[in-house]
C-alpha cells in the first residue's frame, strides 16, 4: 500500500505527474499551494479584492470557491440557471446547498426568467452548438454581475485539463487570436472586469479528489448538451498522452504560458483595440450590435425548445 | 465486488480485481480520468480490493467548450 510522500501515512491518491502519492491532508496542502502559486505568478488577486466566483455546481467551481475561502479571500458566488432541464435544476441545488451550509453570499441569474430564453432554445434558434450559446451568455453575464456588484475580479473554475484542451484546439487550427487571449488572467479593460483562473495548475482529477476529501457534494453528471463535443475529445487525447508520459498536460500548457504567450502580447493588444460600444447595451463589440444582444433577440423570439428535443435535430 | 459506474449510473458485479489499477484496466478506463471511492474514501492505484468490496468509479472529465 502506497504511502504519502510527505508524512508516510497511507496514501489516498497517486499523482503520476508528481511521481508521488498523498494522504488527504497533504493532497489539500498541494492544491492550496498550487492555487497560491498561480495567484502569485500571474498576479490574479490582491488580498483585499472582492471576488465573484462563477459557480456551476460542478467540482471545479465549487472547489475553487472553497479554496479561495480557505486562503482567506472575500469571495461571493454567482450561479446562472441555464435552463437545461433536470441538469440545471440539480446543479442549482448543489450550489445553493454549498452556499447555505457555509453561510456564503450567492447571486443567481435565470436565463429564462431574466432574459426570456434558455440554452437549448438559444442553440436551436441560432443554429450554433449549445456550448457556444452557453459560453457567450455566461461570459457576458459574469461581466455584468461583476460590474453591477462592484467586484474586482471574476474567478472561474477552469483547470489544467480545460486549458490544455483549449490550447490543443487552438493550436491545431493555429488560431492566433484565440492563442493570444488564452491567458490565466485577463486584466480589467474598458467594459470588461478582470478575470482569473486560479486552478490552471491543477488537473480535473485533483479537483474531484479535493471535493471528495473535503466532503463537497457536486454534480457528477455531465451536461447533456456537452456530450460528444470536440473539447471532450481533446481531453481524451491529452489523457492518452498523459498516461504514456505523466506531466505532458502541464508541460504543454504551462510551457505555452512561459515561452509562447509572451510572443503574442502585441497580437493580444491588437485584438482588443478598436472596439465600439454596442448600440443597444453599450458593451464593447467589433460591430454595431454585440453578439449577446443578437443572441437575446434571436433566442427570446424563438419557441421554447425542451432539452429532450435537442438530440433530434441540431 | 459491486462496482458503481456513473454517467449514466449503473452497477455491475466483478470478481478477481486485486487493485484499483487492475480494476480500471479490466474495464478499459483511463486512470487519469477516473477516481475510485470505497466507503466514501479515495483508494490509490495500488490500493488492494476484495471481492466483498463495494466501490464507485467516478469519472472526472467534464465541461463544454466555453
Amino acid at each position: 500500500m502506497s504511502k504519502c510522500k510527505v508524512c508516510r501515512e497511507p496514501a489516498i491518491i497517486d499523482l503520476p505527474r508528481h511521481n508521488a502519492n498523498f494522504c488527504g491532508d497533504h493532497l489539500q496542502q498541494l492544491c492550496r499551494r498550487q492555487v497560491e502559486k498561480a495567484i502569485s505568478d500571474f498576479e490574479m488577486l490582491r488580498p483585499d479584492d472582492r471576488v465573484l466566483v462563477a459557480v456551476s455546481g460542478g467540482k471545479d467551481s465549487l472547489a475553487v470557491w472553497d479554496i479561495l475561502l480557505e486562503l482567506g479571500y472575500n469571495a461571493d458566488g454567482l450561479y446562472i440557471g441555464l435552463g437545461i432541464g433536470d441538469y440545471s435544476d440539480i446543479s442549482g441545488r448543489y450550489v445553493r446547498a454549498f452556499a447555505d451550509e457555509r453561510g456564503l453570499t450567492l447571486r443567481t441569474i435565470d436565463l429564462r426568467e431574466d432574459y426570456g430564453y434558455d440554452v437549448p432554445t438559444a442553440a436551436r434558434a441560432t443554429r450554433r452548438v449549445p456550448c457556444s450559446a452557453c459560453g457567450l451568455s455566461k461570459r457576458r453575464l459574469f461581466d455584468d454581475a461583476a460590474r453591477d456588484g462592484g467586484y474586482d475580479v471574476v474567478v472561474t473554475g477552469h483547470n489544467l485539463d480545460d486549458e490544455a484542451a483549449v490550447l490543443l484546439g487552438n493550436t491545431l487550427r493555429w488560431d492566433i487570436d484565440y492563442l493570444a487571449r488564452q491567458l490565466p488572467v485577463l486584466p480589467a479593460t474598458s467594459g470588461f472586469p478582470k478575470k482569473a483562473k486560479p486552478l490552471v495548475r491543477l488537473t480535473e482529477r485533483e479537483m474531484a479528489a479535493w471535493c471528495i476529501v473535503r466532503g463537497i457534494d457536486y454534480q457528477v453528471e455531465e451536461c447533456p448538451m456537452a456530450a460528444g463535443n470536440r473539447h471532450l475529445g481533446y481531453k481524451e487525447t491529452l489523457n492518452q498522452l498523459e498516461a504514456r508520459s505523466p506531466g505532458s498536460k502541464a508541460s504543454f500548457y504551462l510551457s505555452f504560458l512561459d515561452r509562447m504567450a509572451p510572443l503574442l502580447v502585441g497580437h493580444s493588444q491588437a485584438a482588443t483595440d478598436g472596439l465600439n460600444g454596442c448600440e443597444r447595451c453599450g458593451a464593447p463589440t467589433t460591430g454595431e450590435v454585440c453578439a449577446f444582444c443578437r443572441l437575446v433577440a434571436t433566442a427570446s423570439a424563438h419557441e421554447q425548445v425542451p432539452v429532450e428535443m435537442m438530440g433530434r435535430r441540431r | 465486488m459491486k462496482v458503481v459506474l456513473r454517467n449514466p449510473r449503473r452497477e455491475l458485479e466483478l470478481s478477481g480485481a486485486k487493485s484499483v489499477n487492475d480494476l480500471l484496466a479490466r474495464l478499459e478506463l483511463s486512470r487519469e480520468a477516473h477516481l475510485v471511492i470505497r466507503n466514501g474514501t479515495l483508494v490509490p492505484g495500488d490500493g488492494r480490493l476484495a471481492d466483498t468490496d463495494e466501490v464507485e468509479i467516478r469519472p472526472v472529465i467534464s465541461g463544454g467548450a466555453a
